[in-house]
């Protein structure tokens, strides 16, 4: 695949359909500005500003614009958060939609068809893959994204951060609990040392 | 094929079937695995300011390779992206193979410089467009979902069709992929989260399960029966 996807890349550079350096800033961009850390400061803000919580809850695509993430694969965004009744998680069963600006490119599972299969099928079996345990009682709800709204889950704030900062907070947050397959870290695990 | 028509086939509607093997957990932080595969993802988002194709237009090509199950994510777009390339006229199949360019190019809309990338990721590309009419459909209303196969591009997964919902949540009027994946124009319509209880989809489900899929307003009719 190296040499097919170079030699296509020096066809279209020749035809001039390309900018070499167009591409350079695209894979910069992807791998190192536009990731899941951005999804985690949505989160962090939405524990500690309530009225920011209220607005990302009633419209997310403008809420998180003011966090200045906006643009390509999160035009239009929905926030669904995790509650003590119901546990979100997010798919697309039909290709690999995600919420780029929030949480960069999608993980190859998310895009892969073993997740996308089973998790509308068997949501309980797939998060028991993932660690996830929901309780009896409390509701799955499995969003597929078949059309180009975006779902960002908010995980609930763990008990025991009580006056954390908002950066601390979002170092809790990870891409899987985001996408609903995962729950925040255990906030003994940055207490003891891991970068805050 | 990609065209519409009886033969038209999704090779990528995979909701609720089997046999596709583990999920592999990955850590946060691996985007690529290898460095065409960056290049894959960069040629096909610069390749798309030629203005040649649309969104729904590359899965439509994507979903119908016939050895999609096959291939990975990457080795698809790249696969697409030769094939959209060829058949849109901006390259010649005797270019693709050789990977040099002995013909002329075609004029194109666009090209994406360095310097405007930023923009143009930030800007995305809205699907929501003005009402032309009010929606059909209320929140917490029952509907159900067309049933049978169509011989075209579609956003309704095969594990919903013929079944009753409720509407969750109006969405606003977007972009409909199934005329414009075949370059028939937006033809805007109502777009509805539809909400399904996993026992009116799978005989075996588990309670406590629901599962929503975002649907088109002519995908779907009202059930006043309200069956499933």
């Amino acid at each position: 695949m190296d040499v097919r996807v170079r030699a296509l890349e020096t066809l279209l550079t020749e035809k001039g359909y390309i900018d070499p350096a167009a591409l350079d800033e695209v894979i910069d961009t992807y791998q190192t500005r536009i990731g899941p850390r951005n999804g985690a400061r949505v989160v962090a803000r939405s524990w500690v500003d309530p009225e920011f919580h209220d607005w990302l809850m009633r419209d997310a695509t403008a809420a998180i614009a003011a966090l200045d993430y906006t643009g390509r694969q999160g035009e239009h965004m929905v926030a669904v958060e995790q509650t003590d009744d119901t546990h979100h998680v997010v798919v697309c069963t039909l290709c690999s939609c995600y919420p780029w600006p929030v949480l960069g490119l999608p993980p190859t599972w998310y895009k892969s068809a073993p997740y996308r299969s089973r998790v509308v099928r068997d949501p309980h079996g797939v998060l028991a893959e993932f660690g996830v345990t929901v309780p009896d009682g409390v509701e799955v709800r499995v969003w597929d994204s078949t059309a180009e709204i975006r779902y960002l889950v908010i995980p609930q704030r763990p008990a025991g951060t009580e006056g954390w900062s908002e950066e601390r907070l979002a170092a809790l947050v990870t891409r899987d609990s985001m996408i609903g397959v995962g729950r925040p870290l255990d906030p003994h695990h940055l207490d003891q040392g891991a970068p805050a | 094929m990609s065209e519409s028509g009886p033969g038209y086939l999704s090779r990528a509607d995979l909701g609720g079937t089997t046999g596709h093997g583990p999920i592999v957990h990955e850590p946060e932080g691996v985007v690529f695995h290898h460095r065409w595969e960056a290049s894959a993802l960069a040629l096909t988002l610069a390749s798309g300011a030629a203005g040649k194709w649309n969104i729904d237009v590359s899965r439509r090509y994507r979903e119908t390779l016939p050895n999609y199950l096959e291939l990975s994510y990457y080795e698809i777009w790249t696969e697409s992206l030769e094939r959209m390339l060829v058949e849109r006229g901006l390259i010649t199949a005797d270019e693709l193979a050789a990977g040099h360019a002995s013909v002329p190019p075609v004029e194109v809309a666009g090209v994406l410089t360095a310097d405007r990338v930023a923009g143009a990721f930030a800007r995305g590309g809205p699907t929501e467009r003005p009402a032309a009419a009010p929606a059909r459909f209320a929140v917490g209303e029952r509907v159900r979902t067309r049933a049978g196969r169509v011989g075209h591009h579609t956003r309704l997964p095969g594990y919903v069709a013929g079944r009753v919902g409720t509407v969750e949540r109006i969405h606003g009027v977007h972009v409909f992929p199934d005329t414009h994946a075949h370059d028939l124009g937006e033809q805007p319509h109502w777009l509805y989260n539809v909400v399904f209880d996993a026992g009116d989809l799978w005989a075996d489900a588990r309670p406590g399960q629901r599962v929503s899929v975002d649907a088109w307003e002519p995908y779907l009719t009202p059930a006043a029966d309200g069956r499933p």
